[in-house]
């Protein structure tokens, strides 16, 4: 699913990024937890989280996801806007909580990231 | 090991307490290993392992340094602190147990996923630690061709 089309479910306002919409994920992880991004996502993959810190960049970055989501309307920091710019990242945020915003875009076929036998 | 003379050597401070640079070092880490080509399933393990290693060092420790080897065959990881140490290794590797507080808890971390993450991806992986001594942590990742 293209970046353009979870934009458009999720009647989200795009912070930074705009450049790269164009871009397709199959999957989507939704988490406040970064380590179970960490731990759990290896695919191309959106993030779709409440967490407007530094380190949801950070963990985005190592973990090769080029786009994040921020659920319940909220609104990071400039600090953090200027790192995704510098890293390529989309930002977007939705006033979807997180249930509704991954039930919206399950509904349209962007299915979860895998799990099964990742950790061992 | 690395008797090769094209060894490169990648030496990080990392700070105690400082959430704002948290991961500087590992996106450089990173960076380094995607100009030098390395395979990307690779470069991935790599860098999700010492950013889990830095943000240890950053969360738990005194202060350490991150120290990366690249040679052609191999790459070594080693996260190295100063203390305070772990009391229980064997339950520092278990997922969900966790020593972390609430503010690390509210900035993502502290699930008790770090150490298990790390050994997950690593070829190789070690710790050595007790409890008011340093803590060393060691990853070995093999390259092909």
């Amino acid at each position: 699913m293209e970046l353009l089309e979870i934009r458009d479910i999720l009647e989200a306002k795009v912070l930074v990024g705009e450049k790269f919409l164009e871009r397709e994920v199959f999957s989507a992880f939704g988490s406040d937890l970064m380590s179970d991004v960490l731990a759990y996502v290896n695919e191309k993959s959106i993030l779709l989280t409440g967490l407007t810190n530094p380190q949801v960049i950070r963990t985005a970055e190592v973990a090769d996801l080029f786009a994040i989501v921020f659920v319940r309307g909220k609104m990071p920091n400039k600090e953090l806007i200027d790192l995704a710019l510098e890293k390529d990242i989309t930002l977007m945020t939705t006033e979807y909580t997180l249930y509704t915003t991954s039930g919206k875009l399950f509904e349209k076929g962007l299915l979860g990231v895998k799990i099964e036998g990742v950790l061992r | 090991m690395n008797e090769n003379n094209d060894t490169i050597l990648l030496e990080y401070m990392v700070l105690k307490n400082d959430f704002k640079s948290a991961g500087e070092a590992s996106s450089n880490v990173k960076k380094v290993l995607n100009q030098l080509g390395i395979d990307s399933k690779i470069v991935r393990r790599v860098a999700i392992a010492t950013y889990e290693a830095e943000m240890n060092i950053v969360i738990h420790s005194y202060g350490g340094k991150i120290i990366v080897s690249i040679s052609s065959n191999e790459i070594d990881v080693t996260a190295h602190d100063t203390g305070p140490g772990i009391k229980d290794i064997g339950l520092a590797m278990q997922e969900g147990f966790s020593t972390a507080s609430n503010q690390v808890r509210e900035l993502g971390f502290g699930a008790g996923m770090g150490i298990p993450n790390m050994k997950r991806c690593a070829d190789v992986f070690n710790i050595v630690s007790q409890e008011q001594k340093e803590t060393i942590v060691s990853m070995k990742y093999k390259l092909t061709i």
